[in-house]
């Protein structure tokens, strides 16, 4: 048995998970970060990407979007603004989403926010590239 | 006389009715508890959020040492010219006073600022209706962030369609917007506008409040923390019904800008309930079988209050101040996002009341009916009797 930390993630609307966990890659806003136990205390913003776990069964992917996360040597907490399981992601929705913000970087529309645009390219690319990834490894 | 057959027919109607407003107080029952969960599963967020921030305000240096004036623009007071006043009510009526009371509060709070310029943002139907009645119309080149591009949203799917509807409200509102004001930017539209009014409506929502998402807060947050650092706006109140338990109800007017302190609510007019009121209540959760008392949420909070807040130095990933900066908007959004939730509780607590009072109101109708029916049909029958009777001993 190796050594676990308690994992909590929580979104604004609930808490999604709570497990231990041997290792824990977060999408930092400066790059991934990988965390183990007895990590020194440590806060961070995180950008957009897919948060992984490492537990007794096995390994789990989230897709995150924003928040910032906790680490103490027992336990890891991570505010999420928004996140999702892999099988819960409405990959249509993702795709619709992207177009879309695509169609927004490319219009010459003075209105166009580019950073707002980016940021959903981004989110919307993050989820399907989870999502796809998941699906293929239920195939095998 | 009263005919028998008229009353047979009211009673008849009146139960009808009564079985219309039993069916809707269970439902509001069941949609009290969804509800109430809501806002319970939302509150270890924010009081996390809160923590991080309270630790952060600490470590960074939010005041500057010279003056002592706060650094972050979003915690600086200034003298309250511009007012943004969010009025949440429900969108549906049959509530009993629910809507009415957090109407008449907004006319006392916005007396109670008589030298102040209030714009309004109203979220519900019925806000919307009532203020649309009164003043004029000024809506801002409304942003709404929130609904762009929801990717993920933190429960999953669920708003597809919601969002989607969304979206294409909103392409139609910007295709307006784009032919109405081709040449001007649109920072320039906001600084040239004029007033219409001391008292005017900026903007309005309908039929968010069905499902809350978290990004509807959001959209709003975001809008309200760019105008208030453009100094457009002075200060942000929020008015809603706050919702603790099925008892522990009130209005409330609620500052959220300038952050006074963190994890502190900044109320400034507050209405309880009457004791009548609160009564009511309690026999109408009794009968619908829910707890009255505030759930217990101690566990949760105890664990979310230790978010953060170690004493240990951390290692900051990033300048302290810059998280400070980050996190300080997503504060306003929980704050928002707690308003509306609790407000939805409420309504749908008030509306339980309500119809609670309208079913036994309809039973001691039908029992009065039916004693009257009765003396009715004896009067009949007696008077028949006599007529037999007189009529036989006439001959």
């Amino acid at each position: 048995m190796a050594a676990t930390f308690q994992l909590e993630i929580v979104t604004p609307t609930k808490l999604l998970v709570k497990e231990d966990a041997e290792e824990v890659q977060l999408p930092g806003l400066d790059g991934y970060l990988g965390i183990l136990p007895g990590h020194a205390p440590l806060i961070t913003e995180l950008g957009v990407g897919s948060i992984s776990y490492k537990t007794g069964s096995g390994t789990h992917t989230l897709a995150v979007a924003w928040g910032f996360a906790e680490a103490l040597p027992d336990k890891l907490t991570v505010l999420a603004e928004a996140a999702e399981r892999p099988e819960d992601i409405d990959t249509a929705r993702a795709e619709k989403a992207k177009r879309r913000a695509e169609e927004r970087l490319q219009s010459s529309n003075p209105e166009v926010d580019y950073s707002r645009a980016e940021d959903a390219l981004q989110r919307a690319e993050s989820r399907l590239t989870i999502a796809k990834v998941t699906i293929a490894k239920d195939d095998r | 006389m009263p005919n028998v057959l008229d009353i047979r027919r009211r009673i008849r109607s009146v139960v009808n009715t009564r079985q219309i407003t039993k069916a809707m107080k269970t439902v509001s029952a069941a949609k009290l508890r969804r509800a109430q969960e809501g806002a319970m599963a939302a509150r270890p967020y924010s009081q996390m959020l809160a923590n991080v921030l309270k630790s952060l305000m600490s470590r960074a240096d939010t005041f500057d040492p010279d003056t002592g004036r706060p650094r972050h623009p979003l915690l600086a007071e200034r003298p309250e010219n511009n007012i943004l006043l969010l009025v949440v009510t429900g969108d549906k009526g049959l509530a009993g006073a629910f809507n009415t009371n957090i109407l008449k509060l907004v006319s006392k709070f916005i007396q109670s600022k008589p030298n102040a310029n209030i714009d309004i943002e109203s979220i519900g139907r019925k806000a919307r209706d009532f203020m649309r009645r009164r003043y004029p119309l000024a809506l801002l080149n409304t942003d709404d962030r929130g609904d762009q591009n929801v990717s993920i949203a933190g429960v999953g799917n669920a708003g597809v369609d919601n969002n989607e509807r969304n979206d294409e409200r909103n392409d139609e509102r910007n295709g307006a917007r784009n032919r109405a004001q081709d040449e001007r930017s649109p920072a320039e539209e906001r600084s040239s506008a004029e007033r219409k009014g001391r008292v005017q409506i900026v903007a309005e929502h309908v039929g968010v409040l069905g499902k809350v998402e978290y990004s509807f807060p959001a959209s709003i947050a975001n809008r309200i923390v760019d105008r208030y650092m453009h100094e457009e706006i002075d200060a942000v109140y929020i008015l809603f019904n706050e919702f603790k338990s099925v008892i522990a109800q009130r209005l409330v007017a609620e500052r959220i800008l300038p952050v006074k302190e963190i994890g502190e609510v900044d109320i400034h007019m507050a209405e309880e309930a009457t004791e009548d009121e609160k009564r009511q209540r309690g026999e109408a959760a009794k009968a619908a079988g829910l707890n009255m008392r505030q759930a217990d949420t101690s566990e949760i909070d105890n664990a979310a209050s230790k978010f953060g807040t170690e004493s240990v130095d951390y290692i900051y990933e990033q300048p302290p101040e810059q998280l400070f900066r980050n996190i300080l908007p997503k504060y306003i959004t929980t704050q928002i996002f707690h308003a509306l939730l609790e407000s939805v509780a409420a309504e749908h607590a008030a509306r339980m009341t309500a119809m609670d009072s309208a079913t036994s109101n309809a039973s001691d109708m039908i029992e009065s009916l039916t004693l009257v029916m009765n003396r009715a049909r004896q009067a009949k029958i007696t008077k028949e009797i006599i007529e037999i009777v007189s009529g036989a001993a006439a001959q």
